[in-house]
């Protein structure tokens, strides 16, 4: 299993997708964070004089996190696309099928070793809001919970793509479908925001919802559970997926 | 030799929606031996490999890899097996080495074991010039190599090749059998091919099987028997008229190709060349070529087909 997790990293490193799409997350997202620099260095003599204004970590910190949430949503489709959907078209699954390992152990190696990269970039990401220790204090707590919270919504869309990838051969396919259901999980949320009974489930389902209040510093096991649930769900579907892939006609 | 059984395939069935891929197909394969698999395309080599290997589910059958059942133990089961499939399924982006020894470590090999293991397969296979090239950039054949070696790294005690000879140059396949050959010595090998003469040169039984059925099951001598008729192709300088060469002892049927060359049909118990050497001399008909000719494979599947049903009427 860390076998697969690894050869799955280290394949990731080899293509220069893996590269291109570090730097360029990180020039992206670099410069969100100059601009909320920028504004809050605009607004801070305004802010000062009211007392309980938010902070640098309100007003720096948590949007940047937002928009990395974002970021994120747009890239990994194009990193989980490749792990099933491209060893289908190579004909290279047999390799693995053939090894002595199960299914599961394939399935889950291959999500720890996506997991793996993803956790590398948030930590490249999370050296920016860190280096503003350097010129003021800033809530750690507040930036934990936030990680803690990206690192979950990335574990539930590494899964979600990696079940993408098991149901086509085309990773093209792949990554449009699983930005797509991504996608829709994000503004199921907006149904939930209208007033009629059933709004509430929209709300729940959504990836956004829960992320929300731990970009605020609050971790609620709710929200924890919901990333789990929806990172095992999938995960679970994709085995069943490949293993009806040998019984299928 | 010991004659244990290492693989035992029993019933297996496959169906592709309302087509039969495989029906009902038995077989059993001893240590040391290399069994040919031999078939038109669509015949279900493939897919009896594939479900050999564990990566398709057979829909009724079973099969037994030294004595562990796959389908109730895949685990154990596959640890036993090398698989080349028809496509070798390779890292493109890996090199040489890196790959054989993610292979290794795959199959379950000790970390001591994997460095002599991918050097022993690395010389076996002949890669190590291309030991740290890119698998990607390797040609065919070196590719093909490379999925044989992954294929044999664990030293298992069945090596399952599917069409290792396709779509190779004349050259590469002459390396290729040589290689398989050198496997047999120490891994019982099943293959499958669509080519006869290569089931003449590496096998020491032979499996036909035609729409889904095992149609022929023997050693290789008693595949050659049952090639009933055989034929020479003769050709004169000044030939004798069809009639006179129709009279000769043996022959059967003389079929005219053009005005010098003929197909000579003869029953096997009778060789008529001795005759007609001596008759060609005498008679001044100036022979220029003599070809013994065998049956075409697709001869050979008719003939076996139709014995097969003549079999189930009687």
């Amino acid at each position: 299993m860390w076998l697969v997790a690894r050869l799955e990293c280290y394949r990731l490193f080899m293509s220069p997708l893996a590269w291109v799409l570090l730097a360029l997350v990180q020039l992206l997202l670099a410069y969100l964070f100059l601009t909320h620099i920028d504004y809050f260095s605009q607004v801070q003599g305004q802010i000062a004089a009211i007392p309980g204004a938010p902070g640098v970590t309100e007003l720096i910190v948590a949007p940047l996190l937002s928009n990395m949430a974002i970021v994120l949503l747009l890239v990994t489709p194009f990193i989980t696309m490749r792990s099933f959907a491209e060893e289908r078209r190579n004909e290279s699954l047999p390799l693995l099928m053939t090894a002595p390992l199960s299914v599961a152990q394939i399935v889950i190696g291959k999500y720890l070793g996506l997991l793996g990269f993803f956790v590398l970039l948030l930590l490249l990401l999370m050296l920016m809001p860190l280096s503003m220790l350097l010129g003021s204090p800033i809530d750690i707590y507040q930036l934990a919970a936030g990680f803690i919270g990206l690192l979950l919504l990335l574990s539930s869309m590494i899964a979600i793509g990696i079940f993408m990838s098991s149901l086509t051969a085309q990773p093209v396919i792949a990554a449009v479908s699983s930005f797509c259901l991504l996608f829709l999980l994000w503004i199921i949320d907006w149904a939930g925001q209208s007033d009629s009974a059933g709004s509430n489930v929209f709300s729940w389902l959504s990836l956004i919802s829960h992320f929300e209040p731990l970009l605020r510093g609050e971790m609620f096991s709710a929200d924890i559970i919901y990333y789990l649930l929806v990172s095992t769900a999938f995960l679970l579907m994709t085995i069943r997926r490949l293993d009806s892939l040998r019984v299928a006609s | 030799m010991s004659s244990q059984t290492l693989l035992s395939a029993e019933q297996l069935s496959r169906r592709f929606g309302l087509q039969t891929a495989v029906q009902s197909v038995s077989f059993s394969v001893v240590q040391g031996e290399v069994l040919g698999f031999l078939g038109p395309n669509g015949a279900g080599k493939s897919t009896t490999m594939k479900m050999l290997t564990g990566n398709l589910a057979p829909d009724s059958g079973k099969v037994i890899i030294n004595g562990i059942d796959l389908l109730a133990d895949p685990k154990a089961a596959k640890r036993h097996i090398g698989y080349l499939p028809e496509n070798p399924p390779l890292y493109r982006e890996l090199t040489v080495r890196e790959f054989l020894t993610f292979c290794a470590r795959l199959h379950g090999l000790s970390n001591k074991l994997i460095q002599p293991a991918v050097d022993n397969v690395i010389e076996r296979c002949g890669l190590q010039t291309m030991q740290r090239r890119l698998i990607g950039q390797l040609s065919k054949g070196y590719q093909q190599r490379c999925g044989i070696a992954q294929a044999i790294i664990h030293q298992p005690d069945v090596v399952i090749l599917d069409e290792p000879t396709s779509g190779l140059d004349p050259i590469q396949i002459q390396q290729i059998r040589q290689l398989i050959r050198d496997i047999a010595h120490q891994h019982s090998v099943i293959l499958s091919t669509h080519i006869l003469p290569e089931v003449e040169m590496l096998c020491d039984r032979v499996q036909i099987m035609h729409q889904g059925q095992l149609v022929f099951s023997d050693t290789l001598q008693a595949l050659q028997s049952q090639r009933q008729h055989a034929a020479l192709k003769v050709a004169f300088r000044s030939p004798p008229s069809v009639t006179a060469l129709a009279n000769l002892p043996g022959i059967i049927n003389v079929e005219t190709i053009n005005t010098q060359q003929f197909r000579l049909h003869f029953s096997p118990e009778q060789d008529p060349t001795d005759t007609l050497l001596h008759t060609a001399v005498a008679e001044n008909w100036q022979l220029t070529q003599l070809t013994p000719e065998q049956d075409s494979l697709e001869q050979l599947f008719t003939q076996l087909v139709s014995n097969e049903t003549e079999g189930a009427a009687a």
